[in-house]
């Protein structure tokens, strides 16, 4: 290798990074098991196994938890840190408080989990955490926020860079959303119980406010700070306009804030309230656009790369997917299409062309970038990338087409009605419809999780062959010593 | 000032990032979820929605505990096709004293805003059981181990002080105990009596009889009581409809 790269290792603080892109792989591989798990629940009933620790309803944000917070939350603590430190060319504010993030956050995947299928939960969905996970989550927090913050401060570069504006923005809105979302009173200090400080219209307020912009920050803006940095760096190409990167920052940080209660239409939640969060929807079209145009513009003279590169493809296709969700959300928030598709598996299926199309491929892209350069090697096989990349696509395409149907079956099953102006359908008629659909999702979770599996098998020989490399450099240099 | 202005002084001024960044991402949180603490028309006046009595309440923890949310909703829309299975749309009262809301996102399941009534006892403990068997083609798990599960009741009284702080009238003393017999009457103020609520829990399911076995208070007890009582305190047919449409 050059020397430049290997200097590059001693520069930066690259221990810490390792250690969360080994944890998303291994979190991306448990979160989606447990994905395919419960959706094969719903398909299969008798998979419950009568045991209240799986059954579906504890069992679902196990789920959740371990991919938004374990694969997701992971990818962007190893990411930022890296793009951190490379674009302000310094090394890690307080490496210690970096460390205790490390540890901090993987005790709040595996004890949120275990805390689930023993039945605690706040039953605010994402926010399923009781208060003493919670006040965990929240001294990590600060500690990254501390290290993220300080490392900007002490940049060796006059420019903060794009990416950095968008981590940024995701640890303040992300203190943000946990604090207010999670205020409750506990049974008592030994009681793992507690009950939310709000009730009614203005909890469910405060918790859409909570569950869109975890999507709004966590997933979207985090991840596009992702973006902004791999997407130019892999194609060797500069951000496509500046000039949009600085638009889409302030406008999407701005009316993201503002577009939770779209998940309330027709709910007793104010008409003025929700009539506002469709209009922000709808507004937020634009910037979100604007930024999918100038990541894929960026390979603009690259394009080639696209035949030849699966991680390009990887990012690519992760924008259009990103494209797409944010096309498909703003038309689920007029009011007369979320009456068809609210309470629906059309939800299910937006969550997911966003989840595993957008945010779980930028982040595949950006960690098969980042992991050979952490461990100064190769990849093992560009072959088996292309493999995942392929199963990764289908999966979500099947994933996605199977809810479509079955939502949009539902919405309709439900309002028709025969011609005596009676329902038509009993509900449970609309449940035993749905079943091949449910079987068609699980069997899409099952490609993009085995997708995720040959992912983790390549990275593994990946970092094996960085070790012996480095092994047999240092031996060659003892042998030149001596 | 802003023909000057270049948005490179943002970007190599980290503090400025930071704040003006915590400016533009505050803006909707409180435009939208500040007024609704005190514009009044967002919860209705309406007469017979009271606090969960201590039986119902344990069985709403259960509910929340075995994730119920997850697959069913507690919020009815104003569509003619959900007023016929299920009833008036809901009202925001009607969820007042509920910490946390559980309107839900998803039916897997039917609405269950207003299912009390709608089933027998013994309908509910046969379908928590084994949904299959009274429901065919239903895909919910079972839950046999409401009924074997006796109900832990030790922190009844933990539970009621905290749902106390957060704003439910239950009583703690005597002056809270007569303005809660003013405001529903004898006999709900005395099950929202604190220092009663054990007895209270154990009466309700000696007489309710939930779940068929009265010999103890098992975890489907409540888990049925909070069952029948949901959607049925406002009663609609003393509520003439032009006085909801103003809240909506």
């Amino acid at each position: 290798m050059s020397a430049t790269s290997v200097a590059a290792v001693e520069q930066y603080d690259y221990e810490i990074i390792k250690k969360f892109s080994i944890m998303a792989i291994v979190w991306g591989v448990v979160g989606m098991s447990a994905g395919v798990f419960i959706a094969s629940q719903l398909a299969w009933p008798w998979l419950n196994f009568d045991s209240p620790f799986l059954s579906f309803g504890r069992f679902r944000p196990v789920h959740t938890g371990a991919v938004i917070f374990g694969f997701g939350g992971s990818a962007l603590f190893a990411t930022s840190y890296y793009v951190v430190q490379r674009t302000c060319q310094t090394r890690l504010f307080a490496p210690g408080l970096a460390t205790f993030t490390f540890w901090g956050w993987q005790a709040v995947i595996v004890l949120a989990a275990l805390s689930y299928v023993t039945g605690f939960s706040q039953g605010r969905e994402y926010a399923e955490m009781e208060w003493p996970i919670d006040l965990l989550i929240l001294f990590v927090w600060v500690a990254y926020g501390a290290v993220f913050i300080g490392t900007l401060m002490q940049r060796k570069q006059p420019h903060i860079y794009v990416a950095n504006w968008f981590y940024l923005s995701f640890i303040l809105v992300t203190a943000l959303l946990h604090t207010f979302n999670n205020l409750a009173v506990p049974v008592d200090l030994f009681s793992m119980k507690s009950y939310s400080l709000f009730s009614g219209a203005q909890d469910a307020m405060t918790q859409w406010w909570y569950g869109h912009n975890a999507v709004g920050f966590f997933l979207t803006a985090a991840f596009l700070g992702m973006m902004y940095y791999f997407v130019p760096k892999h194609a060797g190409r500069p951000v496509y306009s500046y000039r949009l990167s600085i638009v889409h920052f302030w406008a999407l940080s701005f009316m993201y804030m503002w577009v939770g209660t779209h998940h309330l239409h027709w709910t007793a939640l104010p008409d003025w309230a929700s009539t506002l969060g469709a209009t922000f929807s709808i507004m937020l079209l634009l910037p979100s656009w604007g930024g999918m145009i100038n990541g894929i513009m960026t390979l603009s003279g690259a394009w080639d790369k696209l035949r030849t590169d699966p991680i390009m493809r990887f990012m690519i296709v992760a924008l259009s997917f990103y494209g797409m969700s944010t096309f498909e959300g703003p038309l689920m928030s007029l009011k007369d299409v979320n009456a068809l598709s609210h309470y629906t598996d059309w939800t299910v299926g937006h969550v997911h062309s966003g989840a595993l199309g957008w945010v779980a491929m930028i982040a595949f892209g950006s960690l098969y970038h980042m992991i050979p350069k952490l461990w100064n090697t190769k990849i093992f096989s560009v072959r088996l990338i292309n493999a995942h990349f392929w199963l990764a696509t289908i999966g979500t395409l099947l994933y996605i087409t199977a809810m479509w149907i079955s939502g949009i079956s539902q919405g309709l099953m439900w309002r028709a009605f025969d011609d005596f102006g009676n329902l038509q359908y009993s509900f449970v008629e609309s449940v035993a419809a749905m079943h091949p659909f449910y079987a068609m999702r699980a069997i899409g979770g099952m490609f993009f999780l085995t997708g995720m599996v040959l992912m983790a098998i390549n990275i593994f020989v990946t970092i094996r062959q960085g070790k012996r490399d480095a092994e047999s450099a240092q031996a060659r240099s003892a042998v030149a010593a001596a | 000032m802003f023909k000057n202005f270049k948005h490179e002084k943002i970007e190599t001024n980290a503090g400025l990032l930071l704040v003006l960044t915590m400016l533009a991402v505050s803006i909707g949180g409180l435009v939208e979820i500040a007024p609704l603490f005190f514009l009044k028309d967002t919860t209705e006046n309406v007469d017979g929605v009271r606090p969960y009595t201590p039986l119902e309440s344990r069985g709403r923890d259960i509910y929340i505990r075995e994730g119920c949310y997850t697959c069913h909703s507690q919020m009815i829309r104003p569509f003619r096709d959900e007023q016929l299975r299920y009833g008036h749309y809901s009202l925001a009262a009607e969820s007042k004293y509920d910490h946390p809301f559980q309107w839900g996102s998803k039916r897997t399941g039917p609405d269950l805003a207003r299912v009390g009534g709608k089933y027998s006892n013994e309908w509910h403990v046969q379908h928590l059981i084994k949904p299959k068997s009274m429901v065919p083609e239903s895909v919910m798990p079972n839950y046999q181990w409401l009924q074997e599960n006796k109900l832990d009741v030790s922190d009844i009284g933990g539970r009621l002080r905290a749902l106390r702080m957060t704003g439910v009238p239950y009583s703690a003393n005597d002056e809270e105990y007569q303005r809660n017999v003013k405001q529903f009457g004898e006999a709900v103020a005395k099950t929202l009596h604190i220092p009663d609520a054990l007895e209270s829990l154990v009466a309700q399911a000696q007489s309710g009889n939930f779940d068929g076995d009265r010999s103890s208070v098992s975890e489907m007890d409540a888990v049925v009581a909070y069952l029948q009582v949901l959607g049925t305190m406002v009663d609609f047919s003393k509520i003439k409809p032009e006085d909801l449409v103003k809240f909506r």
